[in-house]
């Protein structure tokens, strides 16, 4: 064990019984270095997934097959806006400041999701997005609701609880076009076939070689293993296929009574890696329209900013920022 | 597809769908996360207006996807591309404040277009509250803000003597006394944005008519283009 | 630009101070209360970023009551909130610990006496 300061030592022991009993980490309390940078890159990875996110589904709104879907998918790439927001929230509870998280995020120094590089060619991707990215995104996040440290697992209640809309729409759009003519059920099904191995590779990097796990499942940032949360998603969306009339590109896909899972096919982790490291088909298009979006809406902050120091200064703030919501 | 077009349902109708159509390119694109969620509360409204009320003229998504261009009956205004979004809050404070007045209007009327409007008009009332509390923040701002958004009101100004061309259906509607209030609201938000009412024409001098006639701009074509090409590569199908 | 953050405030004094921005500073940090319908007090339910108070309340609306979560709002600057510190905690909340005088179940009432 390295050496602690002594002062840190009561505060240490403080903070462990707090995690040994399950209990919450809070903004305020003492918190190793680690913990704190860990839970920053981590949140930070998630609201900067929520908002790049939007642009793979946003695709789509202007070209939406009838308003009910246009409405549901306006609905859906505004949640993940607020997702973002309410994530950005959890991580200036640590320190880290929006505009800093952003700025790493356009220079490249922080990541997002992956799957986000990827693009969306037909309608029926929004389709898989919302069942397998989301039910991905889901397996994952329930977890999170009781992670250790307080304002995260509250965001990703209030995430969670929105996301199951997000997945439940996806789901119903690909069993209306797998039930629809010849072409919307192909549609489908080549949407299926180009989106469920990145769906699996969204869990990370199998156990034995992912770098942050064990220490985040020490503190209880992390609840289940990599590797755990993939088979649990595998199980899930076997019999969601099945019932959609769709099938898993995946030869190797098999019920395994002995382990009481099912089996499936090798992770093509080249191409997971590529991805990561920039070389996927949307990398430069997605960073590229979230710094110009940020960029071209640098003047529009400015000037609310201008507005506000001046008014500041000359009419003191009154009751009016109290309302009776009329709704 | 022949809608009922005596119903004013459509001409309002298409007001909102085609501004809502605007609003939602804007997913991605705005200036803060925070304006992402409000640009989209708004677009979300205005679909909702449209959904109800191109169902009184007929079939929802036919009326959307299947009519030419010229069988559209919105004002040009609402199909004026985003621009920045000093062009766009131009656009929305035009717009909105016109929607309010004339929902609030047909909201204590007894034409069968009374509930929509009574909905329609508090949602247009925040619509409104929104461009205002921009126009005011970007007019009295940094001196680039308030040259963008005294460009935009501008140049969207020749768009803004259709609003009150008389609807056919609507004929209770005081247009002129509309045009009057929704002129002393625009002058008195740009007032206190220290902005300028623009002076020109509010509409070109074409004389074969405008977006109520089903005569629109250049962008409008593109707009239609995009948004019906889905539904009209499978047809019959459902979605 | 790091924003304390009040209820639940941030980092100790000692943690490393953030790089200065290259851009102009974010708009400032509000915490939002949200009053989920009437009878019920307001709960605290995020934080957003707004230049002023009108924008905040309004960012608020349409982030935190979507979903008609709320019927009334209050908006906070985050920097306006004073915290208690986790180091003061036993000085703050052990003292009252000690006290089941104040608690009704302190006391024992004869059976069959009612309204009490």
């Amino acid at each position: 064990m390295t050496t602690i300061a002594p002062e840190n030592t009561d505060q240490e022991a403080l903070f462990d019984a707090t995690i040994a009993a399950d209990e919450r980490i809070e903004p305020r309390d003492w918190m190793p270095e680690d913990y704190r940078a860990s839970l920053i890159r981590q949140i930070a990875q998630h609201a900067h997934s929520e908002i790049i996110g939007m642009q793979p589904e946003a695709n789509w709104i202007t070209r939406a097959p009838s308003l009910r879907r246009k409405a549901i998918l306006m609905a859906k790439v505004q949640d993940e806006a607020g997702h973002g927001l309410y994530l950005y929230s959890a991580a200036e509870t640590l320190g880290a400041g929006r505009d800093e998280l952003l700025d790493k995020l356009h220079t490249g120094r922080q990541k997002y999701s992956s799957i986000f590089n990827y693009p969306t060619l037909t309608w029926a991707d929004v389709g898989a997005i919302g069942w397998l990215v989301d039910g991905a995104a889901i397996t994952n996040q329930v977890p999170l609701c009781r992670c250790s440290y307080g304002p995260y697992a509250r965001a990703m209640v209030r995430v969670c609880k929105e996301e199951s809309f997000h997945q439940r729409q996806g789901y119903e759009l690909l069993l209306t076009l797998s039930r629809g003519t010849d072409a919307q059920h192909a549609m489908a099904q080549d949407a299926v076939d180009r989106w469920w191995w990145p769906s699996l590779m969204m869990f990370g990097p199998p156990d034995d070689e992912s770098a942050h796990s064990a220490q985040s499942m020490a503190w209880k940032i992390k609840r289940h293993s990599n590797d755990e949360l993939r088979q649990r998603f595998v199980d899930i969306c076997v019999p969601q296929a099945e019932a959609l009339g769709l099938t898993l590109p995946d030869p190797h896909l098999r019920w395994n009574e002995e382990r009481g899972h099912w089996d499936f096919g090798p992770i093509d982790w080249s191409e997971f890696r590529e991805v990561l490291k920039g070389n996927g088909p949307c990398n430069d298009e997605r960073l590229g329209r979230r710094r110009r979006a940020h960029e071209e809406g640098a003047w529009v902050r400015e000037a609310a900013a201008a507005h506000a120091a001046r008014h500041a200064a000359r009419t003191p703030r009154t009751g009016t920022h109290q309302e009776e919501a009329a709704r | 597809m022949t809608p009922r077009t005596a119903t004013p349902a459509l001409p309002l109708g298409d007001d909102a769908l085609i501004l809502s159509h605007r609003l939602g390119e804007w997913a991605g694109n705005a200036p803060v996360l925070e304006e992402e969620v409000a640009l989209a509360n708004i677009a979300l409204d205005l679909l909702g207006q449209a959904r109800v009320l191109l169902s009184l003229a007929g079939d929802e998504d036919e009326l959307a996807y299947l009519r030419e261009e010229r069988q559209f009956r919105n004002v040009q205004l609402v199909e004026q591309p985003n621009g920045d979004f000093a062009h766009t809050i131009a656009r929305q404070l035009y717009f909105s404040t016109y929607q309010e007045l004339l929902h609030g209007h047909l909201a204590t009327g007894d034409t069968d277009l009374a509930p929509l409007a009574a909905k329609a008009v508090k949602e247009t009332a925040y619509h409104r509250d929104h461009a205002e509390q921009w126009t005011v923040r970007l007019g009295d701002g940094t001196a680039e803000s308030h040259t963008r958004m005294q460009r935009a009101l501008d140049t969207l100004w020749r768009f803004t003597g259709e609003l009150f061309d008389p609807v056919d259906g609507l004929d209770s509607v005081p247009w002129h006394d509309l045009r009057a209030t929704w002129t002393t609201r625009i002058t008195t938000t740009l007032e206190r944005a220290a902005l300028t009412l623009p002076e020109g024409p509010q509409r070109s001098g074409w004389a074969a008519g405008g977006g109520r006639q089903g005569l629109h701009t250049e962008p409008f074509g593109r707009l239609l283009a995009e948004m019906q090409h889905l539904h009209r590569s499978h047809p019959g199908a459902t979605w | 630009m790091t924003t304390a953050h009040p209820t639940e405030p941030t980092a100790p004094a000692a943690a490393p101070a953030p790089p200065a921005p290259a851009t102009p500073p974010d708009w400032p940090l509000w915490e939002v209360f949200v009053r989920s319908r009437r009878g019920l007090s307001h709960t605290h339910a995020g934080s957003l970023h707004a230049p002023d108070a009108q924008l905040a309340l309004r960012n608020a609306r349409d982030l935190y009551t979507r979903r008609s979560e709320g019927v009334s709002l209050w908006v906070v600057p985050s920097d306006q909130i004073t915290a208690s510190s986790p180091d003061e905690k036993d000085p703050f909340f052990e003292p009252a610990g000690d006290k089941p005088y104040r608690h009704p179940t302190f006391y024992d009432i004869p059976e069959g006496v009612h309204h009490l």
